[in-house]
């Protein structure tokens, strides 16, 4: 008893004095989540003032880190002419279909894999053995059956976003209490209103991890998957800045893409925040 | 259409020659061994035991959730038209993911009922317990006693013909059990129900029973059905007073006792 209260007094100041010697001083009166946000804003801001200030003094090498002020004046350039554009909408429209075409499925399969037990048996062998497999891995196989055109990207958007969602999915609702099935065969729910009002709903704060998962995979094998055979896209638009040796292109490409990452991940924290209401927030 | 004069003599539930069986590493388990009850229309039925004496078994096979190995329970069903079972199941069992009406209303929903006939009869069911000002909260925002009045108001909105209640209050502290056996008994003399009403508590079995069945265990088997003569209806801190209270307590603690030292016994063995 003697020791356990001598290290909590001892935690107690320890675990607090880090956050008061943040260097973006701590606002008071803001709660801990716009402080989170604040904090989340200012350390990109931070680092990319150090970057200009050494790219300019040459402490880094300008050709390979081009200052950020540099990178903007290409990012004005081709939103000008309209190429960054073209190529963002390109991705769009495949990540949209990707993630459509892989997830969907995906979510009905692994509340069917969680629900019944031989669908279970079925497909987890499949999924174990199958998701190992890099999906870039895969990509020459899928340009081999689904051609140059849109059809292999949007394949590969799919299945980056299939694996994650299907597997939190069938554990989302492995995970949802048996009592509630009870209550659902007890009031008589249906087939189908047991996926509804019980499976959905119980297994959503999985779902909606394994739908950040793969909203991130997507993004990444849609990189992938333009910089080999495409004519658009923002993928393409990076692998040809390498071979025009248009460094400040290349990085407008990488931010545009971080830019799209870190905006799908606000926009499906806003979502969870809308479907998942009733989960206790700290 | 049987006439009325032929339907009322019939149980309400008639439980014959009833077991269940387990198949476990160590061999084969006998949770109810040759269970026979019939439980009149409209009576208040509580069964106590020790733990593992198959009570909860019972009552999952009355609800259709789970079979029995021999025998049957039936149900008469005096309305086609209404549910045969509703549960109110021992600890949280309302839905995270529903808000306090959303969770009263799921039975109504799942079968179906008119929009005007849910909110009218949730809306009487959450005024009966006190949850009307919470309709729009979430579980994760109510205390226990509150959850469990939600899980009864639940049960009681889809008019079944049988309630069957699995250790409700259990988790329930002393005040919070008192209050919710004295709403649940208001809300039962409204239409007086027949109920099966499962419990480990002596005082709840002999308060809210008009008949208790007492059950020993392993093999699960009735030991005892003891009539409660208390009018109802009843008062649950009056009833305490009586003189009569306290010797059908004693009563039933003596029938329990030996079943208790023979269970311990067993463990220890």
């Amino acid at each position: 008893m003697m020791t356990d209260q001598l290290t909590d007094t001892a935690l107690v100041p320890a675990a607090e004095a880090p956050a008061g010697t943040e260097p973006a001083r701590r606002p008071r009166g803001l709660s801990p989540r716009a402080r989170d946000r604040l904090i989340g804003l200012a350390s990109p801001v931070v680092l990319l003032a150090l970057w200009e200030v050494l790219a300019r003094t040459g402490a880094i090498d300008a050709r390979f880190f081009p200052p950020p002020s540099s990178i903007a004046v290409a990012f004005v350039r081709l939103c000008r002419t309209g190429e960054l554009w073209a190529n963002l909408s390109a991705s769009l429209v495949r990540l949209f279909w990707g993630y459509l075409l892989g997830g969907i499925p995906a979510l009905l399969l692994g509340l069917a894999m969680g629900l019944y037990r031989p669908v279970r048996a079925m497909i987890d062998p499949l999924v174990a053995a199958t998701y190992p497999v890099p999906k870039s891995a895969i990509l020459p196989l899928v340009l081999l059956i689904f051609g140059l055109g849109e059809a292999s990207k949007i394949v590969m958007v799919a299945l980056g976003v299939f694996y994650p969602v299907l597997i939190n999915t069938t554990a989302g609702v492995l995970q949802i209490d048996r009592i509630y099935l009870d209550v659902g065969k007890n009031f008589g729910a249906g087939r189908w209103q047991t996926f509804r009002t019980i499976a959905l709903p119980g297994a959503a704060p999985l779902i909606m991890a394994g739908i950040k998962l793969g909203v991130g995979m997507g993004l990444i094998l849609i990189a992938i998957a333009e910089m080999v055979g495409a004519q658009d896209g923002i993928g393409f638009m990076i692998w040809n800045a390498w071979q025009l040796m248009t460094v400040d292109t290349m990085y407008v490409g990488l931010i545009v893409i971080a830019v799209l990452g870190f905006g799908f991940s606000v926009a499906l924290d806003e979502i969870e925040r809308r479907i998942v209401p009733w989960k206790a927030r700290g | 259409m049987a006439s009325p004069a032929s339907v009322a003599p019939t149980p309400k539930i008639r439980i014959a020659g009833l077991g269940k069986r387990f198949a476990t590493r160590e061999g084969e388990f006998v949770a109810l061994d040759r269970i026979a009850l019939d439980i009149p229309r409209g009576s208040f039925c509580t069964i106590v035991g020790p733990s593992g004496c198959g009570k909860t078994t019972l009552l999952r096979i009355l609800a259709g959730l789970e079979h029995a190995s021999a025998g049957a329970a039936v149900i008469a069903a005096d309305n086609p038209g209404k549910p045969v079972n509703a549960v109110v199941f021992q600890g949280d069992s309302i839905f995270p993911w529903m808000t306090v009406w959303n969770n009263a209303a799921y039975g109504l929903a799942m079968r179906g009922a008119p929009k005007a006939h849910i909110r009218e009869v949730v809306g009487h069911y959450l005024d009966r317990t006190g949850l009307r000002p919470f309709a729009d909260r979430y579980p994760h925002q109510l205390s226990g006693g509150m959850k469990q009045r939600v899980a009864i108001a639940r049960a009681f909105a889809t008019d079944p013909e049988v309630l069957l209640m699995d250790e409700p209050f259990s988790a329930l502290d002393e005040q919070n059990r008192t209050l919710l056996q004295e709403e649940l008994l208001r809300i039962w003399d409204e239409d007086k129900k027949t109920v099966v009403f499962i419990t480990h508590s002596v005082d709840e079995a002999v308060t809210l029973g008009d008949q208790i069945i007492v059950m020993t265990a392993h093999p699960g088997r009735i030991k005892a059905i003891v009539e409660v003569p208390f009018a109802r209806p009843r008062g649950v801190l009056a009833l305490r007073k009586d003189p009569e209270y306290g010797a059908l307590v004693f009563r039933i603690w003596s029938h329990l006792r030996d079943e208790v030292d023979r269970a311990r016994r067993q463990e220890t063995v």
